[in-house]
């Protein structure tokens, strides 16, 4: 039956499928498509990453030539990787303490005004699919609306090219990456928020705690350390996939591949070229660094919280 | 009994800001929130704005003397397109429903076995949380190639299926029947009743607020998504592509452009309003222990 009846200990696969065979059965559907849309895609990627496949012919087996011409000869690939790695550390950080700390002031709030602003701030990663009107906002002609309040404030004197510029492409992609990155996590960190015991407030109170931003740091903190780190898979996932905005706004590829992504070069190389093995050994890679990244999170949060 | 309590919470309030930090606070919520509205507010707006006012210069912000005319335009550029409009529409709203639907149906199935029943496959759940890490924009392309393998490329499935098993779901599932009482289970057990009665009967009705928050998930992930190369014939594309279409078709197109943004704007909104409630109440159980 449940957990506390059913005996503990190795019973055979055969036997536990004969016995439990309808419990089997309802998890069959969720994880036989689970295997297909998610396991064998990773496992097909790295075997495919070791050949040359462009969908038509069968695939001849090149060893590690995808992955050595990506690091040696692929200067591309190293720009996105370059790309990617700042959207990884600069909006994936900030979007992460924004959801962190927007979360806590609406927390504070009285309940219909906390209901509209979670709506407010929640509402451009809902509709996420609508960054294409922030390429009206960035348009580079004068009927752009930022070149025109800039222009009309004496900022600047010519409109500027926000979209084809390669100064200003990735930091464009940037803002709107931000801009709709208070997604998952954001609600995950208010409901964290209101989930937490007041009385430990007051406890902590007694104890000796002066003001709210101690109490942030002495009680709040920790006691959202579960959250922190669902938190921070949410926005690893979200900065290292980082392509559709970057390719609605500026292009594929953008001038001079200056906002160019991982997974935009999977893009380039599979959907477009059809060098499937060079696509999938490029996608081992962005999931090896991912897994990278999530083992570091997990390394800086038991710093945090051990104190 | 009760005045006394209250009189002495109020003498233990908790730790206050500075007069000056509350104001700060306030600055900072309204000049973000006014960052993350304003560009969706700019959308509903220009959508009413006829066609001299798009083009002014200096360009303004609020519109002077609104007109439908971008909408109807909308509709008129949709009445000649090659496929009906309300096609699309049937697409997207089949698509996102069936999808919808039918994740939430495997992931709680699945998820009420792993939160409750010690079985030989618990461990896979982990596979599940660690696969959080990689959704579909990541996958797409070997998920691509396995779909042509299995031939679901230009059908319906090829939007659907991979959907259905989203990890994110059975993770928050999983998450919020680990609270339920094993009591209630049990008790119904030994009436005689199936596993999938209970599941259906007991738990289902139960966890009202997690489907909810799956169905706002799931279907915010189909309405938004735009999946190139996975469907080529014109009549199983989705309300996005043809609205991308007529936005590319024309310059002078922004106000309908506009207009087409809240179509695909406003669904998602009313669904989350809905549901917000039972949303907040499940992602309380979001954490990740190590």
């Amino acid at each position: 039956m449940s957990k506390e009846y059913t005996k503990k200990g190795k019973i055979p696969y055969h036997k536990d499928i004969a016995k439990n065979w309808q419990l089997y059965l309802m998890t069959a559907p969720y994880l036989l498509g689970f295997f297909i849309f998610t396991i064998l895609p990773i496992v097909s990627a790295v075997v495919l990453s070791f050949f040359y496949y462009n969908m038509l012919e069968t695939p001849t087996f090149i060893g590690f030539n995808n992955y050595f011409n990506l690091i040696v000869a692929d200067t591309v690939f190293l720009k996105s990787i370059k790309n990617t790695l700042i959207f990884a550390v600069i909006t994936g950080p900030l979007s992460y303490f924004l959801c962190l700390i927007i979360a806590w002031f609406i927390n504070e709030l009285p309940r219909y005004l906390r209901v509209l602003m979670t709506l407010v701030f929640y509402a451009p990663s809902l509709s996420s699919s609508v960054y294409f009107i922030w390429q009206y906002l960035f348009s580079g002609d004068s009927y752009g609306f930022i070149n025109g309040i800039l222009t009309k404030m004496g900022v600047i004197y010519e409109p500027i090219q926000w979209l084809s510029d390669e100064e200003y492409t990735l930091a464009v992609v940037m803002i709107v990456q931000v801009w709709m990155s208070l997604g998952t996590s954001f609600l995950s960190f208010i409901a964290g928020f209101q989930g937490i015991d007041k009385s430990l407030y007051e406890a902590g109170d007694v104890d000796g705690i002066k003001n709210r931003y101690q109490e942030f740091f002495y009680i709040t903190f920790p006691l959202l350390k579960p959250q922190l780190l669902f938190s921070a898979v949410m926005q690893i996932v979200s900065s290292f996939s980082v392509s559709a905005v970057s390719q609605s706004l500026c292009g594929l590829p953008s001038t001079n591949y200056s906002a160019h992504t991982i997974v935009l070069h999977i893009t380039d190389y599979g959907n477009i070229r059809y060098e499937m093995g060079y696509a999938c050994a490029i996608s081992v890679i962005l999931f090896l660094i991912m897994l990278g990244a999530r083992k570091l999170i997990d390394i800086l949060l038991s710093y945090v919280s051990d104190t | 009994m009760i005045l006394p309590s209250l009189k002495i919470k109020k003498k233990n309030r908790r730790g206050s800001r500075s007069l000056a930090g509350t104001v700060g606070i306030f600055l900072f919520l309204a000049l973000l929130g006014a960052f993350m509205v304003l560009p969706l507010l700019y959308a509903v707006i220009s959508s009413l704005k006829p066609i001299d006012e798009l083009y002014a210069y200096p360009p303004r912000f609020f519109v002077r003397r609104p007109t439908t005319e971008n909408i109807e335009m909308l509709f008129s550029l949709a009445a000649n397109l090659w496929v009906p409009f309300s096609r699309y529409v049937f697409n997207s709203v089949f698509v996102s429903g069936v999808a919808t639907v039918g994740h939430i149906i495997l992931a709680s199935m699945c998820a009420f076995v792993f939160s409750k029943f010690n079985i030989r496959i618990n461990w896979m759940f982990k596979l599940v949380v660690t696969a959080l890490l990689f959704n579909g924009v990541v996958l797409s392309l070997p998920q691509y190639v396995i779909m042509a393998k299995l031939g679901l490329l230009n059908t319906y499935w090829g939007y659907i299926l991979p959907v259905l098993p989203m990890s994110l779901g059975l993770f928050l599932m999983k998450q919020f029947m680990d609270q339920l009482p094993s009591a209630l289970i049990e008790s119904a057990g030994i009436d005689g009743a199936s596993y999938f009665r209970i599941f259906t009967t007991i738990v289902m009705p139960t966890v009202k607020p997690a489907w909810m928050t799956l169905l706002v998930f799931a279907f915010q992930n189909v309405w938004n998504s735009n999946p190139g190369g996975i469907v080529f014939d014109e009549q199983l594309k989705l309300l996005q592509s043809a609205i991308s279409e007529i936005v590319a078709a024309g310059i002078a197109r922004v106000g309908v452009s506009m207009a087409g943004s809240l179509f695909i704007m406003i669904p998602p909104i009313i669904i989350f309003v809905v549901s917000q409630n039972s949303v907040i109440e499940t992602m309380a159980h979001s954490g990740l222990k190590d």
